[in-house]
């Protein structure tokens, strides 16, 4: 399927400058493949792409017909379903801007950007997303009419300004001859620099920010990602990721247009894992957390399957884990070992990746946050072609990448084709790509903050390039990067990332910015703890008494050992090895204002609420006697006293630090 | 359409009532209600001695919900079963679609269009949803046993086109995530969920519901009632349900029938029943 196909695609890319002259290539070229397929009725449903082109034209026109003006924008709000990427790339043709929504936003976050883009019509996937535009319309200046697609329960509603999907295609058709060389005119005039697609991004600080693609921005990056990975039209993708996120525009709109591939969309949110087996996607994305959970649950099956099938699967796993990353990285491995990972394939390999639904996997991507390693080697070893990418709304996704055969758990691959990186004095990484953005979207400030006249662009992540390999390692926040006493790079991250794949450790907080040496913070997950208590026949009363129970205490002990070993491998963070530590005695929580709500460390917050225990951390006292002020859920206010042992950590040696210097 | 068969029984109230609605009335939220669809005519139920429903009557009008509410041992249960055909009446009338129906087996009654769900849930615990819904197709299948054997011609048609509706059932119930997954497995309140499944799948012009929330924690009350009102409002279908929580059926349903004792003590839209001294005093006790 993959690298044949390629010699055409470099030459139509002149006269291919935005998704609905791809789309009209592709109707022609692939006419009769399937584009789009979508679960309904227990059936998938299937679209070639010439359906879906006369399917998109006919909405099209109906968007004219209802008044859809050059450079208007139009939310797409809802699950992945074929009708809403119909409508963002219908919406391109006649001129305007999709904006894709996060679905489960709630209406005041929607409202915001529905005000920000000043969206003149929406396209809701159902009443519940119709209910919320109808929640906040009336603040909404220019909003005029809105489109549903499941016309289920909207009977009741006024119907002044809402529109059923269909009802809008079958106007179309019914005036295709009066505004088809309207469309005509207005798609032939789309042109590179014009705006493909807005998408806001998430706002961790402040508010969020619309990111503006180019056309330029979203074929180039699906170009060169494409080739970089040698996707062809025989691709099988499965979109269940939010519509709202670059990846998934990028993965399903972008790279799906360039190639030619099909994209398939689950029943509901809850059928996706069946969905997934029954796709079998040769190309698959997914968030380290989806993996993770995966894995979790093979693991609790297992413990639960028959003693035969237990021991097959512990053994052919070590085995697995042992060579198979090496066979899929095509290194030399023994015959007899490939025999029995042959024989594992057909015993465990094979029918676990069949009930994972990645039979088939060619290329699969994770990004978004650390993956453990454990995880990460997990999926190689069974043969899965998992590999990291780096990457940021603001660049079309694509920075760095990591191509066959060179992946790790540790880097975030190699620069991306066309990507040129930069890395600043302070560590800051700076990207220069084809697909960088054009602008946020009525924010010029940001935007000249963001990305400079030349065209480089802040990510806000420290990170550094590995001597040898050339391949990118983030560390961390590059405002949370810092120095220590003697000049050591100190990033707290990387270090807490570590501590936290161990399932005991819920989270940790490491401090040593400006200090001689690094200690920690450490609080234990209380279901795998616990369950681990249980099992040891361990009484305790409370979290309170768990977390300072001795041989828990020895447990994180020999944790946090294992971390120094490994960081103490890399030279320039050797230093960031963990000299004391002590196990929180209360959770950290957001209601006291020690998380974000999407549950990351406030540092500065914690370092503060808890001078007195960090000071008992360096000023070498055994234990420290400390009360702290919870607030319970129903927001009354009372307090936990404890005394907390302070453990030391064995550290290993630093190795000599040659690239420090620099 | 019920001239000519006047019972001297009913009160001159409730024939004129009858009368005076016999072209239906709209509801509060806009939803048209027809004419008369089913009419139980002075009811009396009896084993042996014991009498389980006195001389009740009252009527179910095309696509409202209609509500049968009263204490344990009301009745409520006995009058369901009479309409499904479990029980025959030991005197009194039902009539349904404009004629008198016969003493009739529940099969029959359910090809008539009249589905239900059951208090104590009762599906094939070992079958997938997917086929437990299909048996409510059971009554629309008309292919012989060779054919169906052979699944070929008419029994493949058949299957076909009532695996569409029972898919369709499936979507608009969204159950689609557990449609191969075995009953027994299932948690109560989407077992629940799946007996009215297949009572929709039936295409019912009368469905009748046994508790349908008995035993259920706020949310999935909370969705049931949402199914049910979408069932009504999407299909049209005419509900009859027995309820316990008075908050449920007092929002959800259009009119209610109070039952105490085996007699009829209150019918009517639910404002007026709340305000109905007689279901008062039968639910919050009186000094006799």
């Amino acid at each position: 399927m993959g690298g044949n196909n390629l010699a055409y695609m470099s030459e139509g890319a002149e006269g291919l400058r935005s998704i609905p002259a791809l789309l009209q290539r592709n109707a022609t070229r692939f006419a009769g493949r399937p584009a789009y397929r979508e679960k309904e009725f227990g059936i998938w449903q299937s679209w070639s792409w010439s359906e879906a082109e006369t399917e998109i034209e006919a909405f099209a026109l109906g968007l004219l017909n209802l008044g859809v003006e050059r450079g208007d924008h139009v939310a797409v709000i809802g699950r992945n379903r074929p009708t809403l990427y119909w409508s963002m790339v219908a919406a391109q043709m006649c001129g305007a801007v999709p904006v894709p929504l996060y679905q489960d936003a709630a209406a005041e976050e929607m409202e915001y950007a529905l005000q920000h883009c000043g969206a003149r019509f929406v396209i809701a996937a159902d009443q519940e997303q119709v209910d919320k535009v109808i929640d906040i319309q009336d603040d909404l200046h220019q909003f005029e009419h809105m489109i549903y697609v499941d016309p289920r329960g909207m009977r009741k509603y006024d119907h002044r300004r809402l529109h059923e999907y269909s009802h809008i295609q079958n106007q179309g058709r019914a005036a295709y001859d009066e505004f088809i060389g309207e469309l005509t005119a207005r798609r032939e005039s789309l042109g590179y620099d014009d705006t493909c697609v807005m998408l806001y991004t998430s706002g961790t600080t402040g508010k969020p920010k619309g990111v503006v693609l180019s056309n330029r921005n979203i074929i180039e990056t699906a170009k060169n990602s494409a080739e970089f990975d040698k996707l062809g039209p025989g691709e099988e993708v499965l979109a269940y990721l939010p519509m709202a996120w670059v990846g998934d525009f990028i993965f399903s709109i972008g790279q799906a247009y360039w190639t030619g591939f099909c994209v398939n969309c689950p029943e509901s949110a809850e059928t996706m894992m069946t969905d997934l087996r029954e796709i079998a996607p040769s190309y698959y994305f997914a968030p380290p957390r989806v993996f993770e959970t995966q894995l979790t649950q093979i693991m609790i099956r297992m413990e639960d399957a028959g003693g035969m099938k237990r021991k097959m699967f512990h053994h052919f796993m070590a085995h697995a884990r042992e060579v198979g990353p090496k066979i899929l990285d095509g290194k030399p491995v023994g015959m007899l070992d490939r025999l029995k990972y042959a024989l594992g394939s057909g015993l465990v390999y094979g029918p676990l990746k069949n009930a994972l639904g990645f039979s088939n996997v060619r290329v699969g991507y994770t990004a978004g946050e650390a993956i453990g390693p454990e995880i990460f080697d997990f999926y190689r070893a069974l043969g899965i072609n998992l590999k990291q990418l780096y990457g940021q709304t603001e660049a079309s996704v694509f920075i760095t990448q990591q191509p066959d055969n060179e992946v790790r758990p540790d880097t975030v691959g190699v620069p991306s084709p066309g990507v040129e990186i930069r890395i600043a004095e302070n560590g800051e990484v700076f990207y220069r790509s084809p697909g960088v953005f054009v602008e946020y979207y009525k924010n010029a400030e940001s935007t000249a903050d963001t990305k400079d006249p030349e065209g480089w662009v802040a990510t806000g992540d420290a990170g550094f390039f590995e001597e040898g390999t050339g391949h990118l390692r983030i560390i961390d926040r590059a405002k949370d990067v810092g120095k220590m006493a003697d000049g050591a790079l100190f990033a707290p991250k990387y270090v807490e990332n570590k501590l936290k794949f161990f399932p005991n450790i819920l989270e940790a907080v490491v401090f040593g910015a400006g200090k001689d040496r690094c200690t920690a913070f450490i609080n234990i997950d209380l279901t795998a703890v616990g369950n681990w208590a249980e099992r040891n026949n361990i009484a305790y009363a409370s979290y309170q008494e768990l977390a300072g129970h001795p041989q828990v205490l020895e447990t994180i002990r020999g944790h946090v050992e294992e971390v120094n070993a490994s960081v103490a491998e890399d030279e320039m963070l050797s230093g960031c090895q963990i000299h004391r530590f002590l196990v929180l005695h209360k959770e950290l929580d957001a209601d006291d204002g020690e998380l974000t709500r999407t549950r990351k460390v406030r540092r500065k917050i914690i370092a503060e609420k808890f001078h007195d225990l960090v000071t008992a951390l360096y000023d070498g006292s055994d234990s420290i006697y400390t009360e702290t002020e919870v607030t319970y859920e129903d927001g009354r206010k009372g307090k936990i006293k404890a005394t907390l042992a302070i453990m030391d950590a064995k550290t290993v040696p630093a190795a000599p630090r040659a690239m420090a210097a620099e | 359409m019920m001239d000519g068969t006047e019972q001297t029984h009913w009160t001159k109230d409730e024939r004129q009532a009858a009368v005076k609605d016999s072209e239906g009335y709209v509801t509060a939220d806009g939803r048209q209600i027809g004419g008369v669809l089913m009419e139980l005519r002075n009811i009396t139920l009896r084993f042996g001695g014991v009498v389980a429903i006195k001389d009740i009557s009252f009527d179910i009008r095309e696509g409202e919900i209609r509500a049968i509410i009263g204490p344990n041992g009301a009745g409520k249960s006995s009058m369901l079963n009479i309409i499904s055909g479990f029980y025959t009446p030991s005197e009194g009338e039902l009539w349904y679609k404009g004629s008198k129906r016969p003493p009739m087996k529940p099969y029959e009654v359910a090809r008539m269009g009249v589905a239900r769900t059951f208090q104590n849930i009762a599906l094939f615990e070992g079958m997938s949803v997917l086929d437990n819904v299909m048996t409510g197709r059971l009554t629309h299948m008309k292919a012989g046993i060779a054919s169906q054997a052979l699944w070929w011609g008419k029994a493949r048609d058949e299957e076909i086109a009532n695996r569409e509706v029972v898919e369709k059932v499936i979507d608009f119930l969204e159950i689609q995530s557990i449609r191969k997954t075995p009953v027994g497995r299932l948690p109560y309140g989407l077992k629940k969920r799946v007996e009215l499944a297949r009572a929709l799948a039936a295409e019912p012009s009368i469905l009748l519901l046994d508790e349908p929330m008995a035993g259920m924690n706020v949310e999935e009350k909370e969705d049931m009632s949402r199914f049910i009102l979408d069932v009504n409002d999407e299909f049209g279908t005419t509900i009859c349900l027995i309820e316990h929580d008075m908050g449920v059926v007092m929002d959800l349903s259009d009119r209610v029938v109070v039952m105490d004792y085996g007699k009829k003590i209150g019918d009517g839209p639910p404002d007026e029943v709340r305000q109905n001294q007689d279901v008062i005093d039968a639910y919050l006790g009186v000094a006799h």
